[in-house]
């Protein structure tokens, strides 16, 4: 399906979140839109799938003019949008999931609807059980079944969200893989991200949104340099690696042995040294998680050892480690981390020295006036934190933590943030590197991966690799990795 | 089995009657995300309000459909308050439940003691000869026949059909089933109406079959509804498991009357209360595996055995509908 934007705005209160914009995708074609967060891509994608009506401007599908009232009318009209917190019913099951909403019969034929669900996953190359929960399912398994749903409602256009925050290098190739096969039966696919390397192997035709205006469009062969510079007005660079290693080991584990409902990890041992940072890498759900929140105090080894400088921590409640300058910044920001319904303020007073009882308001906004001056944060001491975005509530975070520090845990840092962003965020553990603390990180971005850390540790259910160089290692090599190959027997 | 036991335990059927028709319809408004608080005071009012319609008309009919109705009214005010001013359920409910009790003993004192029609028995002729299970379950009157066919009637809607689906996804997740074409706003206003006379038939279900007549104070029924809408909780807002919670209720408090003459060394009063926290406790037993320490203790065992048990345990596992009690506001 072709589809036509002309002159598209969309005016939020005091925002201009679309700015005119103009752009053509022809079927068959894997169009990708860049934009650094708060460009006006999600917008731009709402309106096309009927969540929001544009300001002015004309949607054209096929040539012929339409109006998208809803997204069920999107829907009907041949538009499919992939949320990138896919919109489905976790407590559900999985042939739920795909049957609601599905127009027919007041009594829907399980059977039947699990055989076209079958059909279709085997031409893409899915296996998800029917009779399956949909939260035993990781994201990437939730992406393929709201995919396979739109399919089998007739959906031509495919938008989809950031699809590749939060899913493993497996995933990612098999979902790449579907919306070529997709793309080849003439099926439009408009992919939103903010992950070069990910639009520059998948995508036909890049769009580059920045403040609500479409800059420009790209053909292969993508000149990276040039897609940067379009998103963020000037050249944007990674930096160099650098290492802040110190020599002295800090932090040691001492044949750690882990176990869950789930996962049994045998027994990691592992010298790190003061400035060293550690990635820790794997698929979703391969027992890191449960690592790094042992390393917090927040789950008890069943057997080892943990001493941070010499002092044993093993079976020590939470608070000692905190008591000991550990820090552990969970991936779910807003539910474990930061307090929603509270302001900046009280967040910086909350997590101060607590000194008598009555608070010190005036000194609680001058702390937050300077932290969010030297944090770069965007808001005001006054903000309450969910007002801020994902980026800011990361900053404001990484503002709370304590000073020193020796160890700094750190769950999926940058997931969901922009490049600027991250290259803030990690300027900033690295200065805590550099004043020794110690950093342990999830995060399935292999980039990432290999940018920042020293060493990784690779985690594959509930096996735990030897410590690689992160220097000496290729992204091919530890994608693979992850993936289970080339473990030893 | 005597014929007296038996007699009770057909008794014990009656007498859950109106609690499944209160758990039922609390059930189906929870179902679609909005919590109906005021159960125990819409039981009230519609005992007293079909029973005085019955005895002023003469006719039964009428008596259950003023019930409902007023369960309707009631539900009316908690969608508008809650959905279109999106005013807290838990406060207005709440308020609710208080009114609508003070409001059947204000209102009914002119029916203090009235003698009023009576649901007859009506066996069902060739069911009703089986032994056992006729004098059992087809000896009964026709609101308790309504009882079990609502039972599963609701149970199919709800799992087996594409509008039942919808209401749990309204539930669940609006936002979801927003973008699957559901008019969420609209359809919570129906089940919660909907629910609410389902609810509004518990009452004329006492003062014109279980307890027929209306006593005020003395009728024996407030704290009813707060057992419904305890049941629906344990009942994991599943009709069936729902129903099982009413009569294993009911079953106890016809064992505390059967057991007491019995055992004199306890004091009636334990006897009576008993129930409750009977009730409690194997209902915290059917939800055992929620508990994270089980999932822990499972993950001992062997694996054929913990896979037989984690699948048990799991489709014993109920979980509130994810957006109960949130007001649903469209982008």
């Amino acid at each position: 399906m072709n589809v036509e934007l002309r002159d598209i705005h969309k005016i939020f209160a005091a925002v201009h979140a679309n700015n005119g914009i103009n752009l053509k995708i022809p079927a068959g074609v894997i169009q990708g839109i860049l934009g650094e967060n708060g460009a006006g891509k999600s917008t731009l994608m709402k309106i096309l799938s009927g969540f929001y009506q544009p300001s002015q401007g004309q949607i054209l599908l096929d040539d012929k003019p339409v109006i998208i009232r809803s997204p069920a009318d999107a829907t009907r009209q041949g538009v499919g949008m992939l949320h990138q917190d896919p919109l489905d019913f976790p407590s559900m099951r999985v042939i739920d999931n795909f049957l609601i909403g599905h127009p027919g019969e007041l009594i829907p034929d399980r059977g039947q609807a699990a055989a076209q669900l079958e059909a279709i996953q085997q031409k893409l190359g899915f296996s998800l059980r029917p009779e399956a929960h949909v939260d035993t399912l990781t994201v990437g398994e939730r992406q393929q079944l709201e995919i396979l749903r739109l399919l089998w409602l007739g959906v031509r256009v495919l938008i989809l969200d950031e699809p590749t925050t939060g899913i493993s290098a497996l995933q990612k190739e098999k979902l790449f893989a579907a919306l070529r096969l997709l793309a080849q039966e003439g099926k439009t696919i408009i992919f939103v991200s903010h992950k070069l390397e990910d639009v520059e192997v998948l995508c036909h035709k890049v769009a580059v949104l920045r403040q609500g205006r479409l800059i420009g469009e790209m053909l292969p062969p993508f000149n990276i340099t040039r897609l940067v510079e379009m998103m963020f007005e000037k050249v944007i660079t990674l930096g160099n690696r650098r290492s802040c290693c110190r020599g002295e080991i800090s932090f040691r584990l001492n044949a750690l042995e882990l176990e869950d409902a789930r996962l049994h990890i045998p027994g990691v041992s592992l010298e790190v040294q003061g400035g060293e940072v550690i990635g820790l890498a794997g698929m979703e759900g391969s027992g890191q998680a449960l690592f790094l929140r042992a390393c917090a105090g927040l789950v008890r080894a069943v057997g080892g050892h943990i001493s941070i400088n010499e002092h044993d921590l093993t079976g020590k409640p939470y608070h000692t480690y905190l008591e000991h300058g550990i820090a552990y910044l969970p991936a779910a920001r807003l539910e474990e981390g930061l307090a929603p319904g509270m302001t900046l303020t009280e967040h910086f007073l909350l997590a101060g020295e607590a000194r008598g009882f009555n608070i010190d308001w005036e000194q609680g906004r001058k702390v937050a006036q300077e932290r969010i001056a030297d944090f770069n944060i965007r808001g005001t001491p006054a903000s309450p934190i969910e007002a801020l975005s994902g980026g800011n509530q990361q900053r404001a975070l990484l503002a709370l933590l304590k000073h020193p520090l020796n160890l700094i845990l750190l769950e999926h840092p940058t997931r969901g943030l922009d490049i600027e962003s991250s290259i803030y965020i990690w300027d900033k553990l690295k200065e805590r590197c550099a004043e020794g603390a110690v950093i342990l990180f999830i995060s399935s971005d292999l980039e990432e991966l290999l940018q920042y850390s020293d060493r990784l540790l690779v985690f594959f259910s509930g096996e735990v690799s030897s410590p690689l160089d992160a220097e000496r290692t290729t992204v091919e090599h530890l994608g693979q990795f992850i993936g289970g190959k080339g473990w030893a027997a | 089995m005597d014929s007296a036991t038996l007699l009770g335990l057909a008794g014990v059927l009656a007498a859950a009657a109106p609690v499944l028709f209160a758990v039922i319809g609390e059930t189906i408004t929870e179902r679609a995300g909005v919590i109906n608080l005021s159960v125990n005071g819409t039981i009230l009012l519609s005992a007293m309000g079909g029973f005085a319609v019955a005895v002023n008309t003469g006719s039964l009919l009428l008596g259950f459909l003023a019930g409902a109705l007023i369960g309707a009214l009631v539900a009316l005010v908690i969608a508008f308050s809650s959905i279109t001013l999106q005013q807290s359920q838990v406060a207005v409910g709440f308020v609710l439940a208080l009114v609508c009790r003070d409001l059947s003993y204000f209102l009914g004192n002119p029916y203090m003691g009235a003698s009023g029609p009576r649901l007859p028995s009506a066996p069902i002729p060739l069911l009703g000869d089986l032994p056992l299970i006729g004098p059992l379950f087809f000896r009964q009157d026709l609101l308790t026949y309504l009882s079990y066919v609502l039972i599963f009637a609701a149970w199919a809607y709800i799992f087996k059909t594409r509008p039942g689906l919808m209401l749990q996804g309204i539930g669940e997740r609006p936002a979801a089933a927003f973008a699957r074409g559901a008019d969420v706003n609209r359809l919570r206003y129906l089940y919660t109406v909907i629910g609410g006379a389902i609810i509004g038939i518990a009452g004329p279900a006492y003062s014109l079959s279980v307890k027929a007549g209306w006593k005020g104070t003395i009728s024996g029924l407030d704290g009813i509804g707060w057992i419904a809408l305890s049941i629906t909780i344990f009942g994991g807002w599943n009709p069936l498991r729902a129903a099982f919670g009413a009569y294993l209720f009911a079953l106890l408090q016809w064992l505390g009357l059967v057991l007491q003459p019995s055992l004199p060394g306890i004091p009636s009063q334990v006897l009576q209360v008993a129930p409750f926290p009977l009730m409690i406790l194997t209902l915290l037993l059917v939800n055992i595996g929620n508990a994270e320490w089980v999932e822990r203790a499972l993950a001992r065992l062997p694996e054929n055995t913990r896979h037989a048990l984690a699948r048990l345990l799991r489709s014993l596992r109920a979980a509130p509908p994810a957006a109960l009690g949130v007001p649903f506001e469209q982008e």
